[in-house]
């Protein structure tokens, strides 16, 4: 089963986010900030990384960063997952390495789990 | 700006009202102000100088005293200036910022509501079914509105962002006639579009023009009553594409027609016909086309149906 760390202040995203990724056949585990995040994703070594960019902390920005200057964790996919949709942001997720930049608001549920499927094959 | 405007200009009063500012500290009236006091150091200075020609010190004096008061003068209207700019900032920040947070808890709602009705957790029924997509179409308004306003934000701070390039404003169209289509079909509406053969590229930002087009389209579709028809023409005029939206639908008031593209703006009978809407559509399309170069206006008559057309530059400017 393939693990995904979800890195997200909110807890009512981490619910409904978690259950659907459970139904469609992944482990989760969950964040409430940018430093934890961080360790975890050392500690636990996911599949795939959901990053929020407003973090408690330590911004989402910084926790890519510092994913990607990790060789432990460089070839992790992150998926930029955020309110913010600002061309700015967009262009630094990317050029920092993310796999994906996804805003809340445009997304539903099913739509989040495909791009996720895109990027996680089977 | 046309002769009443101006006239308007003059009535200090209600210029000093609309920006919340004392009347001495009114841009409209501080300049009548130091216009008077011109025109009357002029006077004086002449009268003066004819009088006491022999000692110009005095002269010299008046000179400087009336030159230091229309110094202060400036001084005001400037800060009063500075004040209304940081006002408007303000205000748009303030929408920006408050939209951004309202979008997080709107993001919760619509992801727990689709959780609901997908029947995963706990199957449902029709009943409650039905009150789901009540609060599912709800949050999908205050998200669409949210949008508006952050756009709107963004064009009076002057911050939208346009990336300018050449793509086919056929295939966009094309592109969202797909996307509105099963609601067209589900109302029983007639859409056609007519493009001519072998239209050029244009130049332009591809995501706002979307956003043109989709609320051209949106109107189109929502004011259209029942089983109607809609013809979208696209052609060549020149160096500029011309796209047109023609519809049969309730039209607009020939009263209502000057005030189409302000903001928040509704008519009284698209109220009565459709209570959705934020009345942001027309003013960011305007605002978007009007910052690409283009023209963007309308014909309509009430009851009959309205025609949108908007204009862009085919060359690269």
């Amino acid at each position: 089963m393939k693990k995904i760390l979800l890195i997200e202040d909110e807890s009512a995203l981490q619910k409904t986010l978690g259950e659907v990724l459970n139904q469609a056949g992944y482990e989760t585990s969950s964040a409430l900030d940018g430093e934890i995040g961080l360790r975890m994703a050392k500690e636990s070594k996911p599949d795939l990384i959901l990053l929020d960019l407003i973090l408690p902390k330590l911004h989402g920005f910084e926790v890519l960063k510092e994913l990607k200057g990790n060789k432990e964790t460089a070839d992790i996919p992150v998926i930029v997952l955020t309110n913010l949709e600002s061309m700015t942001d967009i262009e630094k997720a990317i050029e920092l390495g993310a796999k994906g930049y996804l805003v809340k608001a445009q997304y539903s549920l099913e739509e989040i789990v495909q791009k996720i499927k895109e990027v996680l094959p089977e | 700006m046309n002769f009443k405007n101006i006239i308007k200009q003059f009535d200090i009063f209600s210029q000093a009202k609309k920006y919340g500012l004392p009347l001495w500290q009114s841009p409209q009236f501080l300049f009548l102000v130091m216009g008077v006091i011109i025109i009357v150091s002029t006077l004086t200075t002449y009268t003066i100088g004819v009088r006491y020609i022999d000692d110009p010190i005095i002269v010299a004096l008046i000179v400087l005293f009336l030159s230091v008061i229309l110094f202060i003068i400036a001084t005001i209207i400037t800060q009063s200036f500075e004040r209304i700019t940081e006002a408007s900032r303000m205000k748009s920040e303030f929408v920006s910022i408050v939209s951004h947070q309202l979008r997080s808890p709107l993001s919760n709602l619509k992801w727990a509501i689709e959780l609901l009705m997908s029947g995963k957790i706990n199957s449902i029924s029709e009943k409650e079914l039905e009150y789901f997509k009540i609060l599912r179409e709800n949050s999908d308004r205050m998200t669409e509105l949210i949008s508006d306003l952050l756009i709107v934000s963004r064009i009076e701070t002057a911050r939208l962002p346009i990336n300018n390039k050449e793509f086919s404003l056929v295939e966009l169209t094309e592109g969202l006639i797909k996307v509105f289509n099963p609601f067209v079909q589900a109302s029983n509406i007639n859409m056609v579009f007519k493009p001519e053969e072998n239209l050029p590229k244009i130049f332009a930002d591809p995501s706002q023009i979307r956003l043109v087009v989709e609320n051209l389209l949106d109107n189109a579709v929502r004011y259209v009553k029942g089983k109607g028809d809609i013809l979208i023409k696209m052609g060549r005029r020149k160096n500029i594409i011309l796209f047109e939206i023609k519809d049969d639908g309730v039209g607009i008031p020939k009263s209502d027609h000057k005030f189409i593209f302000q903001k928040f703006f509704r008519s009284e009978n698209a109220l009565r016909h459709q209570t959705q809407g934020s009345g942001l559509g027309l003013y960011i399309a305007k605002a978007i086309v009007d910052k690409s170069g283009g023209k963007i206006g309308f014909k309509s008559e009430e009851n009959k149906g309205s025609t949108f057309w908007f204009t862009l530059p085919i060359n690269k400017k």
